[in-house]
């Protein structure tokens, strides 16, 4: 077909198929195609096979049958199930809170103007930079009942007597997983924060502080509000990737000790893939859903109310 | 006067930057320090008189040795490199192609297919492995580089394309369509002045999606099981550990080796990194 229309013409004339890309919509579903077909793949199918392979008895190796919300009844009425939510909601919670405070800490001392500034914020991104599980052994060899530096520096400045065995207690499990979380977050929440406070016009702050503002009301009543919409995407975002978190629990305890520190993600892993009960590795991971689509839902409205405004 | 000030400088800035950059960098020297450092020395306990933490007398190259003569070392580095590779080239083709159409072009559902990708953007990784695991068995993908090139995309492409509209849209629309009176195709226009003109977009799109796939875990751990088709953060984590036995020197090193790549592709592009970053937080 194309060779009889472009024959008489000796191609001259642009061919029909790029022709048809001077038409939008063609172009733009052209354009797209590719994306849509990795999506539906690898995005689309897999939720919908999870979905289907929570709702049976599969294990690995075994093609399981139909047996409705039984898998979901169990995982609810599973302890540690319930200990890996309230892990999960608690974990989110507080280092949310840290890295928000630290992040707008660090981005205020580093909007400021010092020598070598440019050199200080790279260096500071590193934690966020650096592959997790990586850095998080790190932190795990500094925790280390036997070898801690962290006792020693805590021991020579005289705050404690007797070693503190930090991946060793449930309690104290969780407090350094947090740590770790933290000190990996706050880069990100601090140079994102910094982008937003270098938008905000210093005549701003220089105004409030002629009409007689003192530095915590000038925050309080200028820099703040206008920081707000940006603040509000990071916390969200961060709030889905802690919520998913996976990689640093897994190195630092495996969910251990007794299984104080799982979250959803890691103790899917080990139903799934750990113990090979697919199905129920497939409801445990899918129980995150309802509570990141809650997030992705406010994030949305959110984002359209400031664009509408 | 001014010695008060000073003194506030000192208190309400010096000390606390200070702090923050010791915290949050002290554990890369750590790293640093205990991939040189010889068995004898590492394994002190912490209330020995001999725990000397920041120094030592006596560097060794030993634990560098082990990993790259006695592990497999050297391939995970070529692995990671060769996918995170791959995946961030096929991440650019398909977001930069994306984000052109969802932010230049007018068709119908430009607006709910752009909700779409961003809803993808945020679905994490953990939500589907188990299904996905299936999946790469039936492709028969399991255990080859292909599972992770293939399944990477997935999200990096909603990164890319949310990056990408935000600089097409910054483009004024006039010199496309002075292009277009010149005699170019729409196809062309896009081809050669759009995309020329977005270059900074891409490349600090390309160095995210890089990083991404650098860091990326659990598909990595799910999907590979042969030691030498594993990535980095991978095989560092089940090869090296036996039972209970860390091989902290080595672990060290892996850890050091495998970040300078990533740290030396966002030290060189720094600026780009923290532009496309912050981009990204703007929406």
């Amino acid at each position: 077909m194309a060779v009889t229309t472009t024959a008489g013409t000796g191609g001259v004339r642009p061919r029909p198929r790029i022709r048809r890309f001077e038409d939008e919509r063609w172009l733009a579903y052209a354009l797209l195609a590719p994306t849509a077909v990795l999506l539906a793949l690898f995005i689309a199918y897999p939720f919908v096979k999870g979905v289907l392979l929570s709702l049976t008895s599969s294990r690995v190796g075994v093609e399981g049958e139909f047996v409705g919300l039984k898998n979901f009844i169990k995982v609810f009425n599973d302890g540690i199930f319930r200990e890996a939510m309230w892990n999960t909601f608690w974990y989110t919670g507080v280092t949310t809170v840290f890295k928000l405070a630290l992040g707008l800490w660090l981005a205020l001392l580093l909007n400021r103007n010092f020598k070598g500034k440019a050199y200080l914020r790279a260096a500071i991104l590193l934690p966020f930079i650096i592959p997790t599980v990586l850095s998080t052994f790190a932190w795990k060899w500094m925790f280390d009942p036997t070898f801690s530096v962290i006792n020693w520096a805590l021991f020579k400045v005289g705050l404690i007597e007797q070693r503190i065995n930090w991946l060793g207690d449930p309690d104290l499990a969780m407090a350094s997983i947090m740590i770790v979380n933290i000190w990996r977050g706050v880069p990100f929440f601090a140079i994102s924060l910094l982008a937003g406070l270098q938008t905000i016009s210093p005549e701003l702050q220089e105004a409030a502080a002629i009409d007689g503002a003192r530095p915590l009301q000038r925050f309080w009543y200028v820099t703040w509000p206008l920081l707000l919409p940006v603040t509000m995407v990071v916390v969200l975002f961060s709030v889905i990737q802690t919520f998913a978190d996976f990689q640093l629990v897994y190195v630092m305890t495996g969910g251990g000790p007794a299984n104080a520190t799982h979250l959803f993600a890691t103790y899917a892993y080990q139903l799934g893939i750990g113990t090979g009960l697919l199905s129920e590795g497939a409801a445990v991971s899918l129980a995150v859903f309802p509570f990141l689509f809650l997030i992705v839902v406010v994030q949305l409205l959110y984002i359209r109310r400031v664009e509408t405004r | 006067m001014i010695e008060g000030a000073l003194w506030r400088k000192w208190v309400y800035f010096y000390i606390p930057l200070a702090l923050f950059v010791f915290v949050l960098l002290f554990p890369f020297y750590w790293m640093g320090i205990t991939t040189f450092r010889p068995d004898g020395e590492l394994y002190q306990p912490w209330n020995s008189p001999r725990y000397q933490p920041f120094w030592t007398n006596n560097p060794t190259w030993d634990h560098i040795a082990y990993l790259l003569e006695e592990t497999l070392f050297s391939r995970w580095m070529w692995n990671t490199m060769l996918i995170a590779g791959v995946s961030t080239i096929v991440s650019l083709f398909c977001g930069v192609l994306a984000g052109y159409a969802l932010s230049r072009l007018n068709f119908p559902f430009a607006g709910s297919l752009g909700t779409v990708i961003f809803i993808t953007y945020l679905v994490p990784q953990t939500l589907l492995f188990i299904p996905l695991a299936e999946i790469i068995r039936n492709f028969q993908l399991g255990d080859t580089p292909w599972s992770l090139m293939l399944t990477y995309p997935t999200f990096l492409i909603p990164f890319c394309t949310w990056l990408m509209m935000g600089y097409f849209k910054a483009i004024p629309k006039e010199l496309e369509e002075c292009a277009r009176i010149d005699g170019a195709s729409r196809w062309q226009a896009m081809v050669y002045i759009i995309i020329p003109i977005a270059v900074p977009g891409i490349l600090s799109a390309g160095i995210f999606a890089f990083t991404l796939s650098w860091n990326e875990f659990i598909y990595a751990l799910v999907f590979l099981s042969s030691p030498e088709q594993k990535t980095v953060p991978v095989g560092v984590t089940s090869e090296l550990i036996r039972g209970d036995v860390f091989f902290w020197g080595s672990l060290m090193a892996g850890a050091l080796l495998g970040s300078i790549p990533v740290a030396f592709v966002y030290s060189f592009f720094v600026e780009h990194y923290v532009a496309g970053l912050t981009g990204s937080v703007k929406g």
